[in-house]
């Protein structure tokens, strides 16, 4: 391309990126149940999802491409497991600071939230939780600076809610195990080099390792088609007579406990990462509503705008105080996975309405990506799925309070 | 290379402002550190710091309520900060409550914002190198120091001038000086740790007071006049606009 293609490029390249004009939404003042802290980091995130994700989301969104590079800056930032200790690459941070950092990073897009609720939760948070010292030492660090990317396979192709089903398994051969199986609808495996597995060992036990990239008979094959998360890399991971050393098994941990409790961490990020994504459309429902006029005057004067204004605001407030109640439970070490559950599922829920109500405030625009509601609506459809499905966090709360089991 | 940075606290830019006689309504205003302090000032004494090591002090004027500002400066990454427990009547009393402590700190560095984006005055930076008995150099964006030369231009009509002057110095950063950094999740949990010290102030007095605040006229709305209608365009330029 000629110099002034070249010119062409970057000047129309620079002219589809909108500021970013999003405001934070505390109708209820909770900011004051906030520390100092939580208010800075939040602000810090938000401020680095302004000036690093806003201007090029919706153009990766939009061509399916993973933003590889923003690995880096969310570690410099510190978003992958704020909340563990520094000495093992963490940010030594409390529950309600991972809360608003994932808020924020999924204000700008749950694929970003994604890729860092994956690192922190799901990789850095299990090898913390149930890895060796070794294997702490040898992880966590780079795993914390962003140079090892890690992923968590636990999902199978046929085994979903029913994760104790799983066929991937493990047999001993010495001083190493032999690892076959297929793990499906894996975040970020195309572009990890370490997968935390979970696998059954020949006694039927649930057993977690560290599989690297580069082992023999691992694969980790792009799953391509989505309509969702088109930010975020998903693949599968597949294991064909894989040989994982010992040293490579987490110790003590057995059963399916030690990927549940994996998951109540994510699913404790997702809570309030939902809330981000609806005070993103919230907030563009809400601009939108007083700049567009019809019939002489702001839709945002109509009856049935502020309907949906009013109802997005109220649900926004009551999801905000839910993600801070249980924060504040996490904090203290008691937050129950079934009280994990029903936060996950409620502001999950919400942020999709929310996005749909503001499709429909945006009008035609709501389905162009001049706003980011669509985008947001059709990336919220996979985290009401992902992480326990909606209605297997129903069943959660159902067990929780009848005492009954309606899994099987 | 010990270097003072005086950072202020203004509302933040998309804050609604309103005045009660002279007094500032603050009631839902959220305030951040001045930018010109924080982006430029702040930023350029750290990158100078790792440069060429040494300390970079955050000083401010100012309530309790200043604390979490004096903390994103010590997040940022400086070192330590002092916080005079005065109201900030006026630029002259904020140069001499800082010039108070900064006369014995053996700074190397005094830098200061070119201005706050609230009251616009752009008058500490001189003030206290007066007070200090110090050169002064404003409206910076560069900075380099070898030894005890700093190497400082500015923006001059036209044109950039380049400044030579023997430290210790009181410069005024203005944009260029440094790229903003956005604190990171570590420097929040080390700044809970740096020490923060509050000195109550010494006697500070003004011979200015300000009388009052008004605000801008609201914008009207805009009017469309026939491009045919030459007279009409001249006469509301004239009877209404009052600019012709």
């Amino acid at each position: 391309m000629n110099e002034n293609g070249k010119a062409n490029g970057v000047a129309s390249a620079k002219k589809s990126v909108k500021t970013d004009q999003f405001q934070g939404h505390d109708y209820y003042n909770i900011d004051e149940l906030l520390s100092d802290e939580n208010k800075m980091a939040r602000d810090a995130v938000r401020q680095w999802v302004k000036q690093e994700v806003s201007p090029i989301i919706e153009d990766y969104s939009n061509r399916a491409e993973c933003p590889h590079h923003l690995f880096k800056g969310l570690a410099e930032i510190g978003a992958f497991g704020p909340s563990l200790p520094v000495e093992y690459g963490g940010g030594g941070m409390d529950e309600i600071a991972y809360g608003v950092i994932m808020q924020e990073l999924e204000r700008g897009d749950s694929g970003v939230r994604s890729m860092a609720s994956v690192q922190g939760s799901l990789v850095m948070y299990p090898i913390y939780r149930f890895g060796s010292e070794a294997q702490k030492k040898k992880y966590l660090p780079k795993l914390g600076s962003g140079e090892f990317i890690g992923c968590f396979g636990l999902t199978e192709p046929d085994h979903g809610s029913n994760p104790s089903g799983m066929i991937t398994n493990i047999k001993d051969d010495g001083d190493a195990y032999i690892l076959n199986g297929a793990k499906m609808w894996i975040t970020n495996s195309p572009v990890a080099d370490i997968a935390v597995v979970w696998a059954k060992d020949e006694e039927g036990k649930i057993r977690g390792l560290i599989v690297e990239k580069g082992m023999k008979g691992f694969s980790a094959p792009e799953i391509h088609g989505k309509w969702s998360l088109r930010a975020s890399i998903t693949g599968e991971l597949v294991f064909e007579d894989v040989r994982v050393p010992k040293e490579n098994v987490f110790p003590e941990v057995r059963g399916l406990k030690g990927p549940l409790s994996c998951l109540s961490k994510a699913r404790y990020g997702i809570a309030w990462g939902a809330i981000g994504a609806a005070m993103d459309c919230y907030d563009s429902a809400l601009r939108y509503s007083l700049e567009r006029e019809q019939f002489g005057r702001p839709i945002g004067g109509f009856q049935l705008t502020q309907k949906k204004l009013a109802e997005m605001i109220t649900e926004i407030t009551k999801a905000q105080l839910l993600a801070w109640r249980l924060g504040t439970l996490a904090n203290e070490g008691k937050a129950s996975p079934a009280q994990i559950s029903m936060a996950k599922r409620n502001n999950v829920q919400m942020a999709l309405e929310i996005a749909r109500e503001a499709r429909q405030i945006h009008g035609g625009m709501g389905i162009t990506n001049e706003y980011p509601v669509m985008r947001h609506m059709m990336n919220l459809e996979t985290v009401l799925t992902y992480e326990g499905t909606h209605d297997i966090h129903l069943l959660i709360t159902g067990m929780d309070v009848t005492g009954l089991n309606a899994f099987k | 290379m010990k270097i003072l940075v005086c950072v202020s606290k203004t509302p933040e830019t998309t804050a609604k402002i309103s005045f009660s006689g002279t007094d500032f309504d603050t009631a839902g205003v959220q305030f951040i550190m001045n930018p010109y302090d924080e982006w430029y000032a702040l930023v350029r004494a750290l990158e100078l710091k790792e440069a060429h090591g040494g300390t970079v002090t955050i000083i401010n004027v100012g309530p309790a309520a200043n604390d979490p500002i004096i903390r994103k400066g010590l997040a940022i990454g400086a070192d330590d900060a002092v916080r005079i427990n005065a109201d900030p009547e006026s630029a002259l009393t904020a140069a001499k409550h800082i010039a108070e402590y900064a006369k014995t700190g053996g700074f190397d560095l005094i830098l200061t914002g070119k201005e706050t984006i609230d009251y616009n005055g752009s008058e500490v930076g001189g003030m206290l190198a007066e007070l200090l008995d110090l050169p002064y150099v404003s409206y910076a964006n560069s900075l380099e120091v070898a030894g005890t030369t700093a190497t400082v231009s500015r923006d001059i009509e036209g044109g950039t001038e380049t400044v030579e002057v023997a430290t210790p110095v009181v410069i005024s950063a203005a944009k260029g000086m440094a790229e903003q950094r956005i604190p990171n999740m570590r420097g929040i949990m080390m700044a809970k740790r740096k020490p923060l010290n509050v000195i109550e102030p010494g006697a500070a007095t003004d011979h200015a007071k300000v009388v009052s605040y008004e605000m801008p006229e609201g914008k009207t709305a805009v009017k469309m006049i026939d491009p045919e209608n030459m007279d009409e365009l001249v006469r509301l330029l004239h009877e209404e606009a009052k600019v012709i």
